[in-house]
């Protein structure tokens, strides 16, 4: 039964071969955007941890949507 | 209407869904891989090397729809001026182009068994290669020219271009004598395909439509902290 699964009639090897691809192609690019994001929320933590009281307060305020906002004049 | 698309409001919701998606995504994955390597019959002609269609036609379906999707959102978000369904487009590509390069990939190593060639010049083939450049051509110009204005135009321009190719992907196999088989699944009419076959193929889909979801809603998270960022150098 084990075999059968593994070599299927001698396919196996194009048979796994390619799920194993797909799968290390998911692995990849799973791991490329998390570590993409997690860069980018450290950068975030770091900038907002250097903010004096006022700026910061200033920062919560200012909602991302306004930043998004503000540059649609750019299109 | 688009209040409720504000970045402010999708991105509470996106920052918590990916660890639901995952979750989902695992578990469907689990059923279709069962299915697909374990429950599912093998062909009467193609024996066991048919189970590659159940990573391959669900990667090619997915880069197909991505990529028309780009272009739909480009289109409505240079119409509307709406920077944020650029973003939204942004964060899809990614999952698009590794879908493209599965389908090309898995396609090779089925053809091998069954046409006897890892490669040939066939029309799906060449333009599933095409729809990969055009993919690629669109994920370097975000990297070359993101702080550039003309961002916008030239990620549409880049898309119009490349949604000329999908129908050609499409229906490659009924307008050229192709090496590739014609489509088993037809939503207008009866597909060619047993049901036995038919339902590991639908897990698989929604597994590879799960990841896709997954992976765009952590890069557009991503993209959202960027312009926080942005902000934050501002002040």
């Amino acid at each position: 039964m084990n075999n059968e699964i593994l070599l299927m009639n001698g396919y196996g090897i194009y048979v796994w071969s390619a799920f194993i691809f797909t799968f290390i192609s998911f692995t990849f690019l799973y791991v490329v955007i998390k570590t993409q994001y997690l860069k980018e929320r450290r950068k975030f933590i770091a900038k907002f941890g250097t903010l004096n009281a006022k700026r910061a307060a200033f920062a919560k305020s200012n909602s991302i949507n306004k930043e998004i906002l503000s540059n649609t004049s750019i299109i | 209407m688009f209040k409720y698309f504000e970045p402010n409001k999708i991105f509470s919701v996106t920052s918590k869904a990916p660890k639901y998606v995952l979750l989902l995504f695992i578990i469907t994955l689990s059923i279709g891989l069962t299915e697909a390597l374990i429950i599912s019959p093998e062909d009467y002609k193609q024996s066991h090397s048919v189970r590659i269609m159940y990573v391959h036609v669900p990667a090619a379906w997915i880069s197909l729809s991505i990529f028309s999707s780009l272009t739909f959102l480009s289109i409505i978000g240079f119409i509307l001026k709406n920077r944020n369904l650029f973003l939204i487009a942004k964060s899809l590509a990614p999952s698009g182009f590794v879908f493209n390069i599965i389908a090309l990939v898995t396609g090779a190593i089925w053809g091998k068994p069954t046409w006897g060639t890892w490669w040939a010049w066939d029309a799906r083939i060449t333009s599933m290669l095409i729809l990969a450049l055009f993919y690629a051509m669109y994920l370097l110009a975000w990297r070359i020219y993101e702080n550039k204005q003309s961002i916008f135009k030239i990620t549409l321009i880049i898309v119009i271009l490349g949604i000329v190719n999908v129908p050609i992907v499409k229906y490659s196999v009924d307008w050229w004598n192709t090496l590739h088989q014609p489509a088993s699944i037809n939503i207008l009419s009866k597909s060619s395909i047993h049901s036995s076959m038919l339902f590991p193929l639908m897990i698989m889909t929604a597994a590879f439509a799960l990841f896709s979801l997954l992976i765009f809603l952590m890069k557009y998270n991503t993209e959202l902290i960027k312009i926080k960022n942005k902000g934050l150098d501002r002040l």
